[in-house]
């Protein structure tokens, strides 16, 4: 899967993309988010709030129990802040 | 139709190309959103590309299902822009002006808290970004229908 890092989380992970294999026993995007903050400091950091970030899968806003899986492009963000 | 570009925009030619031989438009309104320059010397502005096309014409044309548009049009920035610079365009057009008003202000609330865009602002004591603003997600929430 596909795993992409907007704004300041893109700085704090230090990549902007990668591309992983799923883990094992991760079934929805929060717990994705989980899995991701055991890999080091900087995600530890990035995402240590939930509640500051959103989430889209296959580029549609979802909620943190939408479900993923191997092949989809999942993309971790701030709010948006357009216009 | 949607845009999202690096590139600068004329307004007036836009919307000379959008309303040309469109008879039924009786009113056109236009917003045009630029970079601020309080203490602000540049500001980038990041999108993701896919989801931003994506997010734009799905909010376009909720506001063509919501309100009778002859014609609309958003074109929204991304790269590094300097204070003064346009960001983004939002025309719509209608046969009478109220629903081109009230689409082309939905448009813009929506835009400030759908499309996937984040502001980097540089000031004198270096880099920040942008954080999503309470009053934006009120203006927006104002069109949600009870």
């Amino acid at each position: 899967m596909k795993l992409l890092y907007f704004a300041w989380l893109k700085t704090k992970i230090g990549k902007a993309e990668e591309t992983i294999d799923l883990p094992a026993g991760v079934a929805n995007a929060g717990a994705l988010v989980d899995w991701l903050k055991t890999r080091g400091p900087g995600f530890a950091e990035a995402l240590k709030d939930r509640r500051a970030l959103r989430v889209a899968v296959n580029r549609r806003s979802v909620g943190w129990d939408f479900a993923v899986k191997p092949g989809d492009e999942i993309a971790i963000f701030p709010p948006v802040t357009g216009g | 139709m949607i845009r999202v570009q690096s590139e600068d925009f004329d307004a007036g030619f836009e919307i000379e190309q959008l309303t040309r031989g469109k008879t039924a438009i009786g009113g056109v309104v236009s917003f045009i959103g630029l970079v601020r320059g309080d203490g602000v010397t540049a500001m980038t502005l990041e999108h993701y590309p896919g989801m931003t096309e994506q997010e734009l014409a799905a909010i376009e044309s909720q506001a063509n299902q919501r309100w009778n548009l002859e014609a609309s049009l958003i074109i929204h920035r991304y790269g590094k822009l300097l204070p003064g610079a346009r960001i983004v365009l939002v025309v719509t057009a209608s046969s009478h002006r109220a629903d081109a008003f009230a689409a082309n202000e939905f448009l813009v609330d929506w835009l400030k808290t759908k499309a996937p865009f984040w502001k980097l602002e540089e000031t004198a004591q270096g880099e920040r970004w942008v954080e999503a603003n309470a009053s934006d997600n009120d203006a927006a929430k104002r069109w949600v229908k009870s």
